[in-house]
């Protein structure tokens, strides 16, 4: 790994002239292409959805995780020009994946993207300070500039005073306030950005962009502090709304309880409010499996409808509402502000277990996904951080690992009150997710003890924005995105995966004389009992074992997989009640709490390892994961097996 | 007391306008500390950044000579990390890099 960032990234000189695109869009009928670029938090998100609402799409810049969002916008009389959004940097300097992209793409050197005609700057009209030090570096580059004061609402109504003119006279590009969460709030805008479309974008001057030093950066900065001095009136008394509930939230101790209780209220909500939206979704698969068993005949038409598609699919759809219960948590803290301020108040705790402050947000994430977890870990610009960042992520309690405790414990844990008070399932259920925050911490550790020893953690450096309410539609938004995401890889690799599991566990099929279940005869049962003398020792049956082969793919088709595996055997109707009851039957608990710690560590999630094998760019560290985290399956399994044999489990 | 003087080094910095024994590093400040940012001075040789890089960092969060800061919050263990207003923002920053920051306590 790279001791310096000086080494991670090259300083690039640019200088040479970048090509004119200019007039080529007015001759030909190409639209126009902006880029919005800003410092986080400033507000471009904001002004993202509002110029494109739900026509936004995500996808991903060619050959990295770095997400992309981009969609039309039509301006008032009727000019559609593409938009993309590129992630905030405070320069561009790039110092991580992220800001890479925002640099290339806004120098034009991107391959790939179209080289933006207009970039729209976008800075904080209650915090000019660091925009405007960005829109002075972004000059250097010569491409045309409209500068976007987002959030005037909020400081005019804060006495925060701007003389737009006066500003645009200083730094000699058009500026424009904006509110983008009203309606109404964008006709500065519009009728500003109209006229520039109309009279045509100003040609592309000369890049003169270099990295900046610490000499450019400290000039710009001044030079912005004398703008700003000369064109902004500041109100007498300054705004400290947040400072003072900061006060509360980031009081040394209350701050800490406080985000344990968040914690725990979003996790209570992720299992109470999901309830009965899943039991809605079970009614609704059961009931177009019933569906298939009525109009199909009986066969293997109709056992490939009703176990291989919408068994197996249903059961995955199911865990679309605590996915998106969570991620709603997670965006909405996101909007108000809080996330840096969790990042704040566990810098400490996570820099003693060898992870970055910001670690805490990408983490939190691998709850819902590790998937968007690990991408979340681009905010880490040291790359030691990032990489263990990475690697733990994993073994975070992901919701795909939800279906299957949910089932195991329902199974066979008892519902007991414990100390009149908890409820032991649920108890077992709190345990499992310690043990996977445990024992990421306790992974990160000895990372650090190993391969990073005595190297010094680096800088803890981050904004804590103002608190703003959170705008249901840019949340809403969010939620969208996050949905689609998921029911297209439902839709693809889950869907795929459940074909080849019923394909497996249905042929060849049992001879005419067969005296034991049809699946006994099947594919599945060979691999099954295959790798059976390997996971014999931690007390897993060959139907688990059957399991575990398409769970390499997601975790949550094992359940799927176990339901068509038993159905098939049963030759009966699966369903989320009935596999728990044949469950129950055929294991002894020592092989349902083995099967449960296997679950905490094992790497069965074939996208998660696609993910970190792009993101750490080698195949080296996707391997690393998958080891250590089959090792850790298979002798904690172990323990847990024997002991509970021990103890009479068996 | 000397004349504060206008005058820059190689890396842009003014001389400070207060003489140094009067500056508190901002790393070791407590809560509520309000002052003036006289100089960055990037000492800290044991870091993962070179100690330019760290520099280049805080101005780009706006710690420059001039602006005004105050310690806002302190974190539980260690009082670190802490939070500073500086001017309009509110950032989070370790004592460990803040040390750089010399500030002129207001008086």
């Amino acid at each position: 790994m790279e001791e310096t960032e000086g080494v991670l990234t090259p300083h690039i000189e640019v200088t040479r002239e970048v090509p004119p695109t200019v007039g080529a869009f007015a001759e030909s009928a190409k639209s126009p292409h902006v880029a919005l670029v800003g410092v986080p938090n400033c507000g471009k998100t904001a002004l993202f959805n509002a110029l494109t609402g739900s026509r936004q799409k995500v996808g991903n810049y060619a050959g990295v995780t770095v997400e992309k969002k981009m969609g039309p916008a039509t301006t008032p009389v009727g000019v559609t020009v593409d938009v993309v959004d590129l992630p905030g940097t405070y320069s561009l300097r790039a110092r991580s994946p992220d800001e890479e992209v925002t640099r290339d793409v806004v120098l034009g050197l991107r391959p790939g993207e179209t080289a933006p005609d207009l970039l729209i700057a976008v800075v904080d009209s209650t915090n000019l300070r660091t925009g405007i030090r960005l829109v002075l570096e972004l000059r250097k580059v010569g491409r045309p500039i409209l500068l976007v004061l987002s959030m005037i609402d909020i400081a005019r109504r804060r006495g925060i005073e701007i003389n737009v003119d006066a500003m645009s006279a200083e730094l000699g590009v058009p500026v424009v306030t904006a509110n983008s969460v009203r309606r109404g709030g964008l006709e500065d805008f519009w009728r500003v950005f109209d006229h520039v479309l109309a009279t045509g974008i100003e040609p592309l001057g000369k890049n003169m962009w270099k990295t900046p030093g610490v000499l450019e950066l400290r000039a710009e900065q001044r030079e912005a502090d004398r703008i700003i001095d000369r064109v902004v009136t500041l109100p007498a008394k300054p705004d400290t709304l947040s400072a003072r509930i900061d006060d509360f939230l980031l009081h040394p101790v209350g701050g800490l309880v406080f985000l344990l209780v968040l914690m725990f209220v979003m996790f209570q909500a992720v299992f109470s409010w999901a309830q009965p939206l899943m039991d809605l979704i079970d009614v609704g698969f059961t009931w177009l499996g019933g569906l298939s068993q009525t109009f199909l005949p009986p066969g293997l038409l109709q056992s490939f409808i009703q176990n291989g598609i919408i068994s197996g699919v249903g059961n995955v759809i199911v865990f679309l509402p605590q996915i998106l219960i969570l991620f709603l948590f997670i965006l909405l803290l996101e909007d108000l502000g809080y996330m840096a301020r969790a990042a704040f108040l566990m810098d400490r705790i996570m820099s003693g277990a060898g992870l970055h402050g910001r670690a805490f947000i990408p983490l939190l994430s691998s709850f819902a996904c590790a998937i968007p977890g690990i991408m979340a870990a681009r905010v880490i610009d040291n790359p030691r951080d990032r990489l263990t960042t990475i690697l733990v992520a994993p073994l975070m309690t992901c919701s795909a690992r939800i279906p299957v405790y949910t089932l195991i414990i329902s199974a066979f844990i008892p519902a007991r009150q414990v100390w009149g008070l908890f409820n032991l399932q649920g108890l077992v259920m709190f345990g499992l997710y310690v043990a996977g925050i445990a024992s990421a911490l306790g992974v990160s550790f000895i990372a650090k003890f190993l391969f990073w020893r005595g190297h010094p953690s680096p800088p803890f450096m981050l904004d804590l924005p103002d608190y703003k309410i959170p705008q249901p539609r840019s949340v809403l938004i969010g939620l969208m995105v996050r949905a689609q995401m998921f029911l297209k890889r439902a839709g693809t690799t889950i869907f795929s995966m459940m074909v080849l599991i019923w394909v497996l566990s249905s042929f060849p099929t049992a001879p005419a004389n067969a005296t034991m279940p049809d699946i006994y005869y099947s594919l599945a049962a060979m691999i099954g009992r295959f790798i059976e003398p390997l996971l014999a020792p931690i007390g897993f049956n060959w139907q688990i074992s059957v399991a575990l082969v398409p769970g390499m793919a997601a975790r949550e088709v094992a359940v799927a997989a176990l339901g068509t595996v038993y159905a098939i055997q049963d030759g009966g109707a699966g369903g989320a009640q009935h596999i728990g009851h044949v469950l129950a039957q055929n294991w002894s608990l020592a092989t349902a709490l083995s099967l449960l710690v296997w679950y905490i560590f094992a790497p069965q999630c074939a996208s998660t390892l696609a993910v970190i094998r792009r993101e750490t760019g080698s195949w080296k560290w996707m391997w690393v994961t998958f080891g250590y985290m089959l090792g850790l399956a298979y002798v904690f399994s172990f323990i847990t097996y024997h002991v509970a044999v021990m103890l009479g489990a068996g | 007391m000397t004349a504060p003087v206008k005058q820059t080094d190689e890396a842009g910095r003014a001389e400070p306008v207060a003489p140094a024994g009067d500056l508190v590093p901002l790393g070791l400040a407590r809560r509520n500390f309000a002052g003036r940012i006289q100089r960055i001075e990037v000492t800290d040789l044991n870091s993962s950044l070179l100690p330019e890089e760290i520099e280049r960092r805080l101005i780009e969060l706006g710690f420059v000579e001039g602006a005004e800061v105050r310690v806002l919050h302190e974190g539980l263990f260690g009082r670190d990390p802490i939070a500073v207003r500086i001017n309009d923002a509110t950032v989070a920053l370790r004592r460990r890099e803040a040390m750089a920051i010399l500030v002129g306590q207001e008086v």
